[in-house]
C-alpha cells in the first residue's frame, strides 16, 4: 500500500514534521530545536516547551508540505508522537494531528515514540533482517528492546534509575558544561583520557551467565552519576576533559557489553542503535566495533535520524495504521507511554 | 527538626521503607538535595515497601510518574521548574488528594506552590562518599502526629 503519511513530533524540546511516503521515502523533515531556549536553564522547561511548540507548529508543518512539494489534499493519512514525552508539548502536536486529520479527512495515527526510534534505522535500511536486538538511549529512555518482526517488540531490559543521556546531561551541568550535556561531552571527552578514572561500571562486572534474568539486561546509571559529581567534588581542580572522557567512556562500555550479551542471549542477527545518545562519537565507534567482533550485521542509523524528528514518526505511523488501522479521534496524550509491547497479541 | 544518619544507598533505601510504613493517602513529600544525595533511592525503597514492582525510575525526563502499590504514589521532580507557576502544567493540585502519596524531588524549590502540611526530608552529603546526613522537618497537625514514629524509625536505623 503506498501512502504519504505526515508525521508530527513534539514530546520534548524538538518540533518536528515530515512527509514520508510508505515508511521508506523521505520527501521532507523538518526540525525546529528549541536548544537556544532551553540552554540558558540547564534543561528543558516544561512551560516553555510547549508555548514554543505552540508558535512553530503551523510553521514546521507547512515547510514541511512545502519542501515535500505536497498540498495538504494529498496527505493520506497524519501521524503524531502521543507519548511518552512532556504532557503539555505532546498535546500541541496531538491536538494539531488530530485537527488535520479531520480537515482532510483522512485517518488519524497515534504512534508510539520509542516504536518511532525503533523504525529510524528501518527507513535508512529498509532490508534488516530479524530478530534485531535495538539499543534505545536517550535523554528520558534506556533500553534493550527485541524486533521479531514490524510490530513485535519485547523489552529485553531497561535502566532501574536514571536513563544514560540523563547522566549525561547531569554530569555536564555539575562540569559547568552547556546544554545539552551529551554533545558537551563528546566533544570535551576528545582531549581527554577515558582511562584517567577507573569510575563505577554498575551490572556489568559479574559473569552474564550466572546473573538474574532481571539483572542481566538492566542498566543502572544512578551510581555512576554519583560517584563522578563525588570524584569532582573531592579534587575540584581535576581535569574535566579526563573526567569527561573516563565517564562517558563508562557509559559506552556499559551500552555496548549489554547490546552484545542481549544478541547472544537472542540470537539476534543484528543490532542497531537508536535513541539521542547514539549520536555520541564513542558510543557509535565502540558500537561498530563490538558488531565486528560478534560477527551480526550492524546499523547506526545518521545523527539526524537518531535525535528527535517525524521522519520516524511518520515510518512508524504507516506500519501502525497497517497493523492497527487508524486511532480514535478521542486519543490523547499519555506522558508515561511504554512500547507496545505486542509480542503475544 | 529530626536527624538521621545513613553509610550507604542500601540503607537510604531501607530509611524510605520505614517511612513508606507510616505513610498514609493523602500525604506530601518532599525530597530535597544535591544530584546524586539519594533522593530516587529513597523512593525506590520507599515504592518497594508499599509493593510497587516495576522499577522506580528518574521522574526528571517524564517530570511525573505513577506507581500503584498498596497507595497510589506520584513521583514528581521539579528539577526543570523555574517558575512556581509551572507547578501548575504539572497538575500538582490535582495530583495531591487523598487517595495517593506525593513524593517531590527538589520540593523547595516549589514550597510557595505547595498546600499546608507536608514532611521535607533533606540529604545532606556526609562524611564520606557513601554517607548522608539526613534532616526532616515537617507542617501541619498530620506529620507532628507521627513525631514519635519517625523517632523510632531513628532507632531502628541506628
Amino acid at each position: 500500500m503506498s501512502g504519504l503519511i505526515l508525521g508530527i513530533e513534539t514530546s520534548c524540546d524538538e518540533t518536528a514534521a515530515a512527509v514520508v511516503d510508505s515508511a521508506k521515502t523521505v520527501r521532507s523533515s523538518v526540525v525546529s530545536s528549541q536548544i537556544d531556549l532551553h540552554a540558558r536553564f540547564g534543561g528543558v522547561v516544561p512551560e516553555v516547551a510547549s508555548r514554543a511548540h505552540l508558535d512553530l507548529m503551523i510553521p514546521v508543518v507547512a515547510e514541511s508540505l512545502v519542501s515535500a512539494g505536497v498540498e495538504g489534499n494529498e496527505v493520506d493519512a497524519v501521524a503524531a508522537t502521543t507519548g511518552p514525552g512532556l504532557v503539555g508539548s505532546l498535546l500541541v502536536g496531538v491536538t494539531a494531528a488530530k485537527s488535520l486529520s479531520l480537515v482532510w479527512d483522512v485517518p488519524f495515527v497515534s504512534v508510539n515514540h520509542l516504536e518511532a526510534h525503533l523504525y529510524a534505522s528501518f527507513l535508512e535500511e529498509p532490508d534488516l533482517d530479524f530478530p534485531l536486538v535495538v539499543l534505545l538511549v536517550s535523554g528520558g529512555h534506556t533500553m534493550l528492546v527485541l524486533m521479531e518482526a514490524h510490530g513485535r517488540y519485547r523489552v529485553l531490559g531497561s535502566t532501574l534509575d536514571d536513563a544514560a543521556g540523563e547522566a549525561f546531561d547531569k554530569v555536564a551541568r555539575y562540569l559547568g558544561l552547556e546544554y545539552p550535556g551529551g554533545p558537551a561531552i563528546d566533544a570535551l571527552a576528545v582531549e581527554g583520557d577515558p582511562t584517567a578514572f577507573d569510575y563505577p561500571r554498575a551490572l556489568v562486572q559479574e559473569n552474564p551467565d550466572t546473573m538474574a534474568e532481571d539483572r542481566k539486561l538492566a542498566f543502572s546509571f544512578s551510581g555512576l552519576k554519583t560517584a563522578v559529581i563525588n570524584h569532582v567534588r573531592n579534587n575540584p581542580d581535576v581535569s574535566t576533559a579526563d573526567v569527561a572522557a573516563s565517564f562517558q567512556e563508562a557509559v559506552v562500555e556499559v551500552l555496548v557489553t549489554k547490546a552484545k550479551w542481549a544478541a547472544a542471549a537472542t540470537g539476534a542477527k543484528g543490532l542497531c542503535l537508536g535513541g539521542g545518545v547514539a549520536a555520541n562519537s564513542r558510543l557509535r565507534e565502540k558500537f561498530l566495533d563490538a558488531c565486528i567482533e560478534t560477527g551480526v550485521q550492524s546499523f547506526i542509523p545518521s545523527r539526524s535520524m537518531c535525535t528527535d524528528n517525524a521522519a520516524m514518526v511518520a515510518a512508524a505511523g504507516w506500519w501502525c495504521l497497517q497493523m492497527d488501522g487508524s486511532s480514535p479521534l478521542n486519543t490523547g496524550a499519555d506522558p508515561n507511554w511504554g512500547l507496545p509491547e505486542r509480542l503475544n497479541s | 527538626m529530626i536527624q538521621i544518619s545513613t553509610k550507604s544507598v542500601e540503607e537510604t533505601k531501607r530509611f524510605g521503607a520505614e517511612l513508606a510504613g507510616i505513610a498514609r493517602a493523602g500525604d506530601l513529600i518532599l525530597l530535597c538535595g544535591d544530584l546524586g544525595a539519594g533522593k530516587t533511592s529513597f523512593t525506590q525503597g520507599f515504592g518497594l515497601a508499599l509493593g510497587v514492582t516495576s522499577p522506580i525510575t528518574s521522574p526528571t525526563f517524564t517530570l511525573a510518574n505513577c506507581y500503584e502499590g498498596n497507595l497510589i504514589i506520584n513521583h514528581l521532580d521539579v528539577y526543570r521548574l523555574t517558575h512556581i507557576e509551572e507547578t501548575r502544567d504539572l497538575g500538582l493540585h490535582e495530583l495531591v488528594d487523598g487517595h495517593s502519596v506525593t513524593l517531590i524531588e527538589w520540593g523547595d524549590v516549589i514550597i510557595g506552590a505547595l498546600p499546608d502540611g507536608y514532611i521535607e526530608i533533606r540529604f545532606n552529603l556526609g562524611e564520606t562518599s557513601d554517607d548522608r546526613d539526613i534532616n526532616i522537618q515537617f507542617s501541619g497537625p498530620d506529620w507532628e502526629d507521627r513525631f514519635e514514629a519517625i523517632e523510632a524509625i531513628k532507632e531502628r536505623l541506628c
